[in-house]
């Protein structure tokens, strides 16, 4: 645990949060991992846990039928993968897989959700913290629809 | 850290009339993705190539239908054979992406000011393109190579549409390989076959390992690309003058007198196409431009 709370109080994310709160995150964390291919969640499945990327990469895709999954972003070490464990109805919209081996700090979005609605100084702090995830998710987002590397270009 | 793109003499100044196009040759060609092709021009019998600064463009001139602003994608190091990479979007660069060995093009230039690869030596550089950008900085990632040990970090992140856009591949393979350069690549679209990042090309901003404040960008790429990526090179911590894009207007002459791709003061053909940020920052803001 002070190994999880030591990575945790240190990753930019968590930056500035207090210290008695960093302590109530670790109290919903554990150590996972992920080999190549395996899926770290699913498309409708509940939606109780989000991860800090310590090593690899994991696609966030969805199915389509008769058609090979469509990749729409991937995250890397050091992101924060998964927000629907915070907004109802907390199911995943997409899936999510490791690309590669994936070490992961999971972090029990339930019992977040739980603490945080006991704390609201605990609960504003985490959602200030994914509201700038969200907003920065649906800026890339918007730059993939752009098609900003387009053919107008006689470069 | 202040400085200005390369200077660079208007045109090839032993070729008297820079309104005049010289017939040079397909030495080679080289299919890079579905809808670009790299042209190596050999210079007509008897003449020499031209050096040019990267981020020089010339004007090529498919006969009988029309002449393009096109940047120089080859190695300076190397002027005795010129290479260009034209994606096929209109009549001319169509016509250009269709010629084979042999066939003679027009050729005007060089063009504009470049990168200023020499002036920034003692800095990182992060050198930031997308789509077909990769052309014109490549010359720029050659000249950096060559004179690695004069450079701090040298970043490299390329953003492409699918991995089926994704330019030089070779190149790219090559500098992946490599431990004094650091390359990422990303592309918008992708099925499950695809290993790399999926995301915009300003999402690999924040992953770099550089300093912001001793780091020079190089950003080529569509202006709605470059305004992002600036505005993502800042929030970094990036100084506006340390900044260098390149701009994309309407180049007819190449040597600033038609007016054509005049931006506020200046004509991109002749004082671009590179600029400092921070000299063309408004123009990055004003609509309708």
């Amino acid at each position: 645990m002070e190994n999880l709370e030591r990575i945790l109080s240190e990753h930019p994310f968590l930056e500035g949060m207090d210290v008695d709160q960093v302590q109530l995150l670790v109290g919903c964390a554990s150590n996972v991992f992920f080999q190549a291919n395996e899926f770290l969640f699913r498309e409708g499945e509940p939606a109780d846990t989000f991860y800090f990327i310590r090593h690899g990469k994991v696609s966030i895709e969805t199915h389509v039928p008769q058609r090979e999954p469509i990749v729409i972003q991937s995250q890397d070490e050091g992101e924060i993968l998964g927000w629907s464990w915070l907004v109802p109805p907390y199911r995943w919209h997409f899936d999510a897989r490791a690309v590669e081996l994936t070490r992961a700090i999971a972090l029990d979005g339930k019992c977040l959700r739980d603490k945080c609605e006991q704390d609201h100084d605990l609960g504003y702090e985490v959602m200030k913290r994914f509201a700038l995830i969200i907003a920065e998710r649906l800026g890339a987002t918007r730059l993939q629809l752009m098609d900003i590397y387009g053919h107008n270009t006689d470069k | 850290m202040a400085t200005t793109p390369t200077s660079s003499p208007l045109h090839d100044v032993r070729d008297g009339d820079p309104m005049l196009a010289r017939p040079f040759q397909i030495r080679r060609t080289r299919k890079d993705t579905y809808d670009t092709v790299s042209l190596q021009l050999k210079p007509p019998d008897g003449d020499d190539g031209f050096p040019f600064e990267p981020g020089q463009f010339n004007m090529l001139y498919a006969y009988g239908v029309g002449e393009v602003p096109i940047s120089i994608s080859g190695n300076p190091a190397k002027n005795d054979s010129l290479v260009h990479t034209i994606r096929a979007v209109g009549a001319a660069t169509r016509a250009l992406t269709s010629l084979k060995v042999g066939d003679s093009v027009g050729v005007r230039g060089p063009f504009g000011k470049g990168w200023p690869v020499e002036a920034v030596a003692g800095n990182d550089v992060v050198v930031i393109t997308g789509g077909i950008g990769l052309a014109p900085l490549r010359p720029a990632i050659y000249q950096l190579l060559a004179h690695r040990e004069e450079y701090g970090k040298v970043v490299l992140l390329y953003g492409a549409r699918t991995p089926e856009d994704i330019l030089f591949r070779r190149n790219l393979e090559k500098w992946r390989s490599r431990f004094d350069i650091e390359t990422a690549l990303t592309v918008d679209r992708a099925a499950r076959s695809w290993k790399g990042n999926v995301g915009v090309v300003t999402q690999l901003i924040p992953r770099a390992v550089f300093d912001p404040l001793h780091c020079v960008a190089f950003v080529c790429g569509p202006e709605i690309m470059m305004r992002f990526t600036v505005m993502e090179l800042i929030k970094r911590g990036v100084a506006e003058n340390n900044i260098f894009v390149s701009m994309e207007r309407n180049m007819k002459c190449g040597i600033g007198l038609c007016g054509h791709c005049q931006l506020g003061s200046s004509f991109v053909c002749k004082d671009g196409p590179v600029y400092c940020y921070e000299d063309v920052r408004d123009s990055f803001r004003k609509r309708e431009m």
